[in-house]
């Protein structure tokens, strides 16, 4: 309150302020060896003002009364030097404020509360699990757990206190060809990080799962290397997470249409927003997509934003077309023109997220999740209705260029299908795509019992650039007549 | 704290002295057979701007530090910013509860005795001196500029100020101060049909030229408008030093000789081993990390403590060095070489223009996007062209071309070497944050591999 006192009275019209204490443990290993076992904490204020419709952000790891007032009056000095070049001055949507609010991620165990002795063993276990597969000859494995506890106090009268928990345990096998002409590598990543407490890592099956990691790493050594050509796609949620993070989740940020990212991230396809919202064919009718922070375990879940905004549930893509961005409170007025037309009150989606006290806040994605198809169709159903095609399981190699039209993805593990069944292993295997005609190739989905949550950790946007944690829940897909490389070429 | 000059004042960061005595209150609480604290601080000041104004900017402060606690070869590590006498205690006693209880690592090295540094060269009052006001006047040469140009200038002015110290219970003790900064814009046409970029980086803020980079952007965008299609495929290249580096740096960090001697890299030799003595680029190619180079300085000292000196790592074509950390120099029989944060690749005199002038048909590109690995057998990366890609014709350019994603190795483009210009230190970070401090020349590659179009501008 000191904080949001010192700015009002230093000429802010509004004013926010963070404490967040961050406590982060890594753990890694590879092969019998403990390489680093790390525990962090980090812990701040930031202070967000608004002068004359200018932003200003100042930060410091003091919490001391002198430090705060500073901290706030730098906060607004800095917004005064940044109005000498304002065009367009920031007014902010409305907002229900909340004056006294908690929020707890859903960690039925505490990773902190976990003995590290516990943690060691598990890793190495797997480690040995792994090793024990033929040609196995090397595997790294790690755990990271996060526990952070932020107060967000507004000059709008909120007041809210929430601990976030995310987890992820993960394994990289390296197989070696015995005269060292080759090697392949598998991630464990169709096991996906989550907000969730250690239980993700027990529900992991790190030991069980190890040894068809380390042979499917094996097998790729002596896999058929791809054909060029077109193929139809059968995509894992493993693997399909990262193709709609890039290709859907990002173009679909307000900040990024509106220019805002071009130094950077870039801007996108999917602008200007009168051109786009209510037209754009993005993909066939049975296409929804939805924008949330609430489903369990995922990790955008959270109950406020960073400027004390309630995330909704929006559909980003409504039965195939383009219907709506993703906003914070500045930009939700932005789209005035199409709330209105909807006869609804401009307001944040929830989209505000700093990835600490020392940063500021910004547009980051919530969860991005194309929601099940109508029938329930399994990934095997899939597979079975293909009569020739690549199926890809787990995320590998990705870039996409700064509209989000082209872009190219590889994965961990590539099988052929021939005849509606999985015929054998490929490898050098990347797919190159140009959004809309690939989202609009998209010809079966699964249904509710084949959805999962993919995700990532470090969602790099911003100048600095700050990391978001978010989720992108997705049901198994196939796309028709897609561009398929071989990425294998000799040293 | 060193003392503030005005409220605003961005430069915070631990002297010797006070990060001497932080060092040596955290030691003096330690029981470990052995401890060793970093101590990383330093500010951070940035403004961003978007659409010809300031959008956000922000200054932070920040002191953390890093206890390693060693009993026998069992070893764990806290880090905290709290750094009273409490925050201090609990971070050295976390840190020896979790020593204890972690396994023996076979490959612990121990701690190191006291060493000897060269003075630290990456330090310049100019970046540490910039308040945000400097920064809205540094942005300002580029938003007027783009606003009497009727386009939209949008961009990232970062600067930090810090310091970094690793010290142990053997006595070691190393202290070094650095600042860095990067000015980068991306000036698009309002029908967003073109878009060009310029940036620039160096450890002084006084080298960097904000109307000239905005200049450069302008120019870019103007030219970039309504870009064609060319088919993709294997073209002659010319690059601009940006562009390079943004490749160049990639071979950089695959210079590891543990992942070449476990058969995992590029560098891996056929049969077994390394590729140290083999030749594996153009024998033009010369590449080396020097902390004390002024261009292109670096720490000379390594998290550990272990100073980092002068390291060739490719000479005339032949690799030379690969990056040895302590327990894999002693188990080859060598000693370790630490990687340096720093590049600079040789050059060569032939100018833009004249790399140009001598190309019937290629491509020039101003930098590359997105570039991740695809292919680490190969160092094989993918990425795109962005903000400035153009044909030339018969020794011209011609016309903008539209974007171009590329799968390509920065081995084989080194290979493929054809004339070089002069290095220059450049702003190679995808980010816009100061990054690696590298110096590379223009360079002229023939079979640059192109595998699809791209509609972006």
């Amino acid at each position: 309150m000191l904080a949001l006192d010192a700015a009002k009275s230093a000429g802010a019209s509004y004013a926010d302020v963070r404490i967040s204490r961050n406590r982060n443990q890594a753990i890694s290993t590879r092969e019998r060896r403990v390489q680093n076992l790390v525990d962090n904490e980090t812990f701040g204020f930031g202070v967000r003002v608004l002068v004359e419709g200018a932003w200003g952000f100042a930060a410091s790891r003091e919490l001391t009364r002198d430090e705060v007032s500073r901290i706030a009056r730098q906060a607004v000095a800095q917004a005064r030097a940044n109005r000498t070049t304002l065009v367009r001055p920031v007014t902010l949507a409305p907002v229900t404020p909340t004056p006294d609010g908690t929020w707890r991620g859903p960690a039925r165990i505490d990773p902190f509360d976990v003995p590290i002795e516990e943690k060691v063993e598990l890793l190495l276990a797997a480690n040995a699990a792994a090793l024990g597969v033929a040609g196995a000859r090397f595997v790294n494995s790690q755990m990271f757990f996060l526990r952070e506890e932020k107060t967000l106090a507004t000059t709008d009268g909120t007041y809210v206190v929430q601990t976030i928990y995310r987890a992820q345990p993960s394994l990289n096998i390296t197989a070696v060809a015995s005269d060292n002409s080759d090697f392949q590598t598998r991630q464990s990543n169709d096991v996906q990080p989550m907000g969730k407490g250690y239980e993700h890592v027990l529900d992991a099956k790190l030991v069980e799962n190890a040894p068809k990691w380390a042979d499917e790493a094996v097998r790729k050594l002596s896999a058929k290397p791809v054909e060029v050509g077109r193929y139809d796609l059968v995509l894992h949620p493993s693997h399909l997470w990262l193709t709609i993070h890039e290709s859907i989740a990002h173009p679909t940020e307000l900040d990024r249409a509106m220019g805002y990212e071009a130094n950077y991230a870039g801007t996108s396809f999917v602008a200007p927003p009168d051109k786009m919202l209510g037209t754009l064919k993005y993909g066939p009718e049975f296409m929804n997509i939805q924008g949330d922070r609430s489903q369990p375990g995922s990790l955008s879940a959270c109950g406020w934003d960073d400027e004390g905004v309630r995330p909704d549930e929006f559909l980003i893509i409504k039965n195939g077309i383009f219907n709506d961005y993703q906003t914070t409170r500045e930009q939700a007025l932005w789209l005035d023109w199409w709330y209105s037309r909807q006869g609804r009150e401009p307001r944040s989606h929830g989209c505000s997220y700093a990835q600490s006290w020392a940063d500021v806040q910004f547009q980051r994605m919530p969860n991005v999740s194309l929601l099940p198809g109508e029938q329930n169709l399994s990934w095997d159903d899939l597979i079975a209705a293909t009569d020739r095609g690549i199926a890809i399981v787990g995320d590998g190699s990705f870039s996409i260029d700064q509209q989000r039209y082209n872009a190219q993805f590889g994965g961990q593990v590539f099988y052929e299908i021939r005849g509606g069944k999985i015929v054998g292993m490929l490898k050098d295997v990347a797919y190159q795509l140009r959004t809309p005609e690939f989202w609009n190739s998209m010809d079966m989905i699964g249904g509710r019992d084949s959805y999962m949550l993919g995700g990532a950790f470090n969602d790099g946007k911003g100048q600095p650039s700050q990391s978001n944690a978010v989720s992108h829940g997705c049901v198994p897909a196939r796309f028709r007549n897609v561009n398929v490389i071989n990425t294998g070429r000799r040293a | 704290m060193s003392t503030l000059v005005s409220l605003l004042a961005p430069a915070r960061y631990l002297s010797r002295a006070e990060a001497e005595a932080l060092a040596r209150r955290a030691l003096s609480m330690a029981t470990a057979e052995a401890t060793r604290v970093s101590i990383q601080s330093g500010t951070r000041g940035n403004t961003r701007f978007a659409v010809n104004q300031i959008s956000t900017a922000g200054d932070d402060f920040n002191t953390t530090i890093t206890v390693r606690s060693l009993y026998g070869r069992r070893s764990a590590s806290v880090t905290t910013n709290k750094l009273d006498d409490d925050g201090l205690r609990y971070a050295v006693e976390t840190s020896e509860r979790l020593a204890k209880l972690a396994p023996e690592d076979p490959e612990e090295m121990g701690e190191l005795p006291p060493q000897q540094y060269a003075e630290s060269q990456g330090w310049s009052d100019a970046t540490a001196a910039l308040e945000p006001d400097g920064r809205a006047r540094a942005v300002r040469a580029i938003t007027e500029a783009t606003r009497a140009a009727d386009l939209h200038g949008t961009g990232y002015l970062e600067t930090t100020a810090g310091s970094f110290a690793v010290a142990n219970s053997k006595g070691l003790f190393a202290y070094a101060r650095g600042t860095g900064t990067a000015l980068t814009t991306t000036v698009r046409t309002p029908d967003g049909s073109g878009s060009g970029w310029a940036g620039e980086s160096h450890h002084d803020f006084s080298r960097l030229n904000p109307a000239s980079i905005g200049e450069r952007a302008i120019q870019k965008a103007r030219l970039s408008a309504n870009a064609v299609a060319i088919e993709p495929g294997r073209y002659t290249v010319v690059l601009e030093p940006t562009a390079v580096a943004n490749l160049v740096q990639l071979l950089g960090f695959a210079l590891n000789a543990r992942n070449a001697d476990e058969g995992r890299s590029f560098f891996s030799k056929p049969g077994g081993g390394n590729k140290i003595g083999m030749k594996i680029v153009d024998e033009r190619v010369t590449i080396v990390s020097d902390p004390l180079d002024p261009e292109v300085p670096a720490n000379t000292f390594t998290g550990e403590g272990l100073p980092t000196s002068r390291t060739i790592w490719i000479e005339n074509g032949v690799v030379k060095n690969l990056s040895y950390d302590r327990f894999w120099a002693q188990k080859s029989g060598r000693p370790p070489v630490p990687f340096v944060g720093s590049l600079r690749m040789n050059g060569g005199s032939a100018s833009m223009e004249e790399m140009i002038a001598s190309t019937p048909r290629g491509i020039l590109v101003t930098r590359f996007w997105y570039i991740r690995p695809v292919d680490p057998r190969t160092i094989l990366y993918t990425g795109l062209t962005r903000d400035g890609t153009f044909l030339i014709e018969n020794g011209r350019i011609t016309k903008a071309i539209k974007n171009l994603r590329f799968n390509e190795s920065p081995v084989f483009m080194l290979n493929n070497l054809e004339a070089m210009g002069a290095p220059v230190r450049v702003s190679a970070s995808e980010s816009g944050s100061p990054g690696l401090a590298i110096s590379v020349p223009p360079i002229k590659v023939r079979d640059f591999t192109f595998t699809s179009l791209s509609d972006a501008v």
